[in-house]
């Protein structure tokens, strides 16, 4: 029995890599790549008549299996199958640090499932609101609704939106230059920083296509994503060397912040580093360059 | 009595002045008398030496019972030469009693484990068991205990007249009508054909086997006619497709990429990687895409590999062709891109088993090796390696190049995933000692590195360049929390192999297993 | 739990195991084979009958055919062939009760 630190609402998720429940020889170590989250997956990786037995596979796992720091999501099926309660008790009985909604349409599928969240974890005695949730929008109407979704719960995270069936609902198909997306992803962003909560991209299917990866991840980080979905442990690399802050950035961070320190200490409330004007504004930022930097193994200074 | 890897040898093994193995360079500076071949003078002039069937070559060179046949293993899986020569000895001459001695036995030999099943060969030597022949000799159904010996270890046995060879059959891709062999040019290319070397200049009688006969002289010649007593032309000496693959892939797997990287990065840290370094590394997926990852980092410093040996592949040709090698010395081919490439390819040579790794000559390539990455079945926290039996004690491997390269390089790199299934890699005691392990130096897993201790100055270099490391202990430990701890394994008394260390020792026995059924206890 | 009518579980891929239930009159038949016989078999047949006693299953034909399955592997599996043979499969699980 692997006991499990309270998870963390808000960390580092550059990579969140999904893993079928139902396949034992994939689950047991994902985590060796140094991907941040593995989406344990109960919906479209397991065959309709497997969901049982995938269950008890996951149940075993996340019982079994030290994960370590890498964070573990569940996968949930969507609320319109008759999986999706029995899904949510094997996921707080074997304590899953979040669980992923599929299909979330509104603020009321977010409810129902923290309901039945609550329900689960007072009855397998697991601390309350433990569970964190995350959504996935995969449909215009989720779009539309990103904001009251991101909004809907304090044991929200993120939100991620689903490629591959967005696009059937839109009727377009992937694009290299992102153009089928670019509003759906703008939108839900928007929406996931109004209501402070993180926001993650899409699954890259064609394995083969380097470039075209590189291409989407780039613009990923240019729209302000905080990470990826992922179908195989080789696209890891690419997003944590991409997402990483350059050497320029650190240091113009690490500036900034200690300008700011030495500056407010002072009664100064803006001063020029570099011949920029800084002021209070620009300290969240500059600290999450460090943050991220520190957890890419490019700074262990100690201002953050 | 207990040997230097710490197992138990059985006294009778020690005769004829056979002693345990007493760790690495014991046998150096002594001194070998060769044995020399009894061979037939062909001094009037002949105007071919084709005979119409195997079985007219057998009876020429004096097949009879108790005889000794060398095969070479080039033709790997798609050999057919084999069980055709065992088979026409059975069947047409009646030959019983039979010692084959190969270079390795694989799945193509399913015909030899009849043959070892009915009684008719009593002995196997080789450096590879694998298929029914591993099944079948695991069962004790081989009269003698098979010997097992390193690819070095073979050329070492056969001058000193440890095997004497009554019989070398040389599978050709071409030869001439007197028996100038290459591995190219034929129908049927397998590329190098070093291990056949030895055995051709030190058996009794040689007979070629080929599917494609070619005008006089066949040259340069990989094995020479003066050695040659017959020539027989068949239809076909092998399946195409399982003596070379299209093209050896660089793995795409993510694990062996890991792996991988992180073998390229051990070695860019240590002091032997620099300009003219020397290198070889196995084909399985991590050691063969160490070359990919390798290759960024002699970009990186602007450095060249002076030469490579081994069983050579599509992605090392590639580095020769790109100019990032100076010298490419093959004993054996795994891909066609290899194969096409030997001898044809300025710079891309052959060289024969002794050559590559014996350690009774005088200074065999390994010797000179810098770097060797390999793969392995078990390690131990001995650093002792297993490439030979399974963890369930079957034979199913080959020591190969494997011992020699560990012992002749300055640094060995074994790189393996921590498990395979449910099999702990990284374990407390392998099944067989194939190498020992003050050879081995350095362990790449999925789930970390280890240092061998003996190996101070390399734990230094780790972590100047920041390369995480931990004990070998720890590693098995995490491996025996994900499978759990296996059970002992148990045996007969009976051996069914013995393992001779390269240098003619005995390093390991392997005994008859008795499988676990769930109805005991 | 009473196995009620044959019911199978698992794969035979790498890694997994084949668990198949079926009604029995005589205790628990067990029949088991596995890549990893000599090293775990006795792990193996352990575990299954730990976990067929936990579901308290006193009568049952049992048939394993394990490809080098991890032991938290091996109870699910065996937890869902039992459950399936009783249509108990799919919910109001025991999770941390009887299923652990």
């Amino acid at each position: 029995m692997i006991p499990r630190p309270k998870p963390e609402r808000f960390r580092l998720r550059r990579t969140m890599i999904f893993m079928s429940s139902q396949k034992p020889g994939l689950i047991k170590d994902a985590y060796i790549y140094g991907v941040d989250s593995i989406m344990l997956d109960l919906e479209d990786a397991v065959a309709e008549n497997q969901k049982d037995a995938a269950r008890f596979s996951l149940y075993h796992a996340l019982k079994t299996i030290d994960y370590g720091d890498t964070e573990v999501i569940v996968r949930i099926n969507g609320l319109d199958t008759p999986h999706w309660q029995e899904d949510i008790r094997v996921c707080v009985a074997g304590g899953a640090d979040g669980i992923r909604i599929a299909k979330c349409e509104s603020a009321q599928d977010v409810k129902t499932v923290e309901e039945h969240v609550l329900a689960a974890e007072r009855e397998f005695g697991v601390e309350e609101g433990r569970t964190l949730l995350m959504a996935a929008l995969e449909s215009p109407k989720g779009i539309l609704n990103a904001y009251e979704i991101c909004a809907a719960s304090d044991r929200m995270f993120g939100v991620a939106i689903s490629g591959g069936d967005f696009r059937k609902c839109m009727q377009t198909k992937f694009t290299p230059d992102g153009v089928d997306m670019m509003v759906a992803r703008g939108q839900m962003l928007i929406a996931a920083r109004a209501a402070g909560v993180q926001c993650f991209d899409t699954v890259f299917t064609n394995l083969n296509d380097e470039e075209g990866y590189r291409a989407e991840v780039m613009q990923n980080k240019a729209m302000g994503f905080d990470g990826k979905s992922l179908i195989n442990p080789k696209q890891i690399r690419l997003v944590h060397e991409l997402f990483a802050p350059t050497e320029k950035e650190i240091t113009q961070a690490e500036k900034i912040v200690r300008a700011y320190r030495e500056q407010s200490a002072a009664g100064v409330g803006v001063f020029t580093v570099d011949g920029k004007m800084i002021d209070i504004a620009f300290i969240p930022g500059a600290e999450r360059t460090l943050k991220l930097a520190r957890a890419c193994g490019l700074y262990e200074g100690d201002l953050v | 009595m207990k040997n230097a890897v710490g197992r138990d040898i059985p006294d009778y093994l020690l005769v004829n002045g056979k002693e345990v193995y007493q760790g690495k360079n014991y046998m150096d500076g002594k001194y070998i008398q060769k044995a020399s071949p009894r061979t037939r003078r062909y001094e009037k002039p002949q105007e071919s030496k084709i005979v119409a069937t195997i079985a007219d070559a057998l009876r020429q060179c004096g097949c009879k019972d108790g005889c000794t046949f060398s095969f070479h293993h080039h033709l790997r899986n798609g050999d057919y030469v084999a069980n055709m020569v065992v088979k026409a000895a059975v069947e047409e001459l009646g030959v019983k009693d039979i010692t084959v001695a190969a270079t390795s036995l694989g799945s193509a030999h399913d015909v030899i484990a009849d043959y070892i099943e009915q009684g008719i060969v009593v002995g196997v030597q080789t450096s590879g068991i694998r298929g029914r022949i591993g099944d079948v000799v695991s069962a004790g159904k081989l009269k003698t205990p098979a010997i097992i010996r390193s690819h070095g270890g073979r050329p070492r046995a056969i001058e000193a007249g440890e095997v004497h060879i009554d019989i070398a059959v040389v599978a050709a891709p071409t030869s001439d009508c007197m028996g100038n062999c290459r591995g190219i040019g034929g129908k049927h290319n397998c590329g190098s054909l070093g291990y056949a070397m030895t055995d051709a200049k030190y058996a009794d009688h040689v007979i070629v086997v080929t599917d494609d006969l070619v005008d006089f002289p066949n040259y340069p010649a990989s094995v020479e006619a003066i050695d040659v007593d017959a020539v027989v032309v068949v239809d076909c000496i092998g399946d195409p497709k399982k003596i070379a693959s299209a093209a050896a892939r660089i793995s795409q797997n993510p694990r062996d990429l890991m792996m991988a990287e992180n073998v390229a990065k051990v070695i860019a840290a240590t002091p032997y990687f620099k300009e003219g370094f020397s290198f070889q590394t196995g084909v399985g997926g991590p050691s063969l895409a160490a070359n990919l990852f390798l290759e960024k980092y002699m970009d990186e410093r602007g450095i060249k590999m002076g030469w490579a040996i081994g069983g050579i592949c599509g992605p090392m040709v590639e580095l020769l062709k790109k100019g990032k090698v100076g010298k490419v010395i093959d004993v054996q081919d795994f891909d066609l891109e290899s194969v096409n490439s030997i001898n044809q390819t300025p710079n891309h040579f052959e060289m024969s088993a002794s050559q590559y790794a014996n350690p009774a000559n005088k200074g065999a390539f390994v010797n000179k090796l810098d770097f060797v990455v390999l793969a392995a079945l078990e390690i131990d926290t001995g650093f002792n390696v297993n490439v030979l039996t399974g963890s369930d004690g079957i034979l199913r491997g080959a020591p190969g190049g494997h011992p020699d390269t560990a012992a002749g390089s300055k640094c060995c790199i074994i790189v393996t995933p921590l498990t395979r299934g449910r099999m702990a890699t990284v374990c407390e005691h392998v099944v067989t000692v194939t190498t020992p392990g003050d050879c081995v130096d350095v362990l790449v897993t999925d789930y970390g590195v280890a240092v061998n201790p003996l190996r101070p100055d390399l734990i230094e270099c780790l972590d100047k360049a920041g390369i995480p490391h931990v004990t070998i202990e720890e590693l098995k430990e995490k491996a025996y929390s994900l499978v759990g701890r296996p059970d002992d394994l148990e045996w007969e008394d009976k051996v069914v192999a013995v393992l001779e260390a390269r240098d003619g020792t005995i390093l390991d026995v392997v005994r008859k297993i008795k499988p676990y059924t769930v109805d005991q206890e | 739990m009473e196995i009620c009518k044959p019911a199978v579980a698992g794969t035979l891929e790498s890694s997994d195991l084949m668990v198949t239930v079926e009604p029995g009159t005589a205790g628990i038949e067990l029949s088991l084979t596995s890549s990893v016989m000599n090293q775990y078999g006795r792990q193996i047949k352990k575990t299954v009958l730990e976990t067929l006693d936990r579901l308290e299953v006193k009568d049952a034909k049992v048939t394993v055919v394990d490809k080098g399955a991890l032991d938290c592997t091996i109870k699910a599996r065996v937890e869902c062939a039992v459950l399936r043979s009783c249509d108990k499969s799919d919910k109001n699980i025991d999770w941390g009760g009887v299923i652990r």
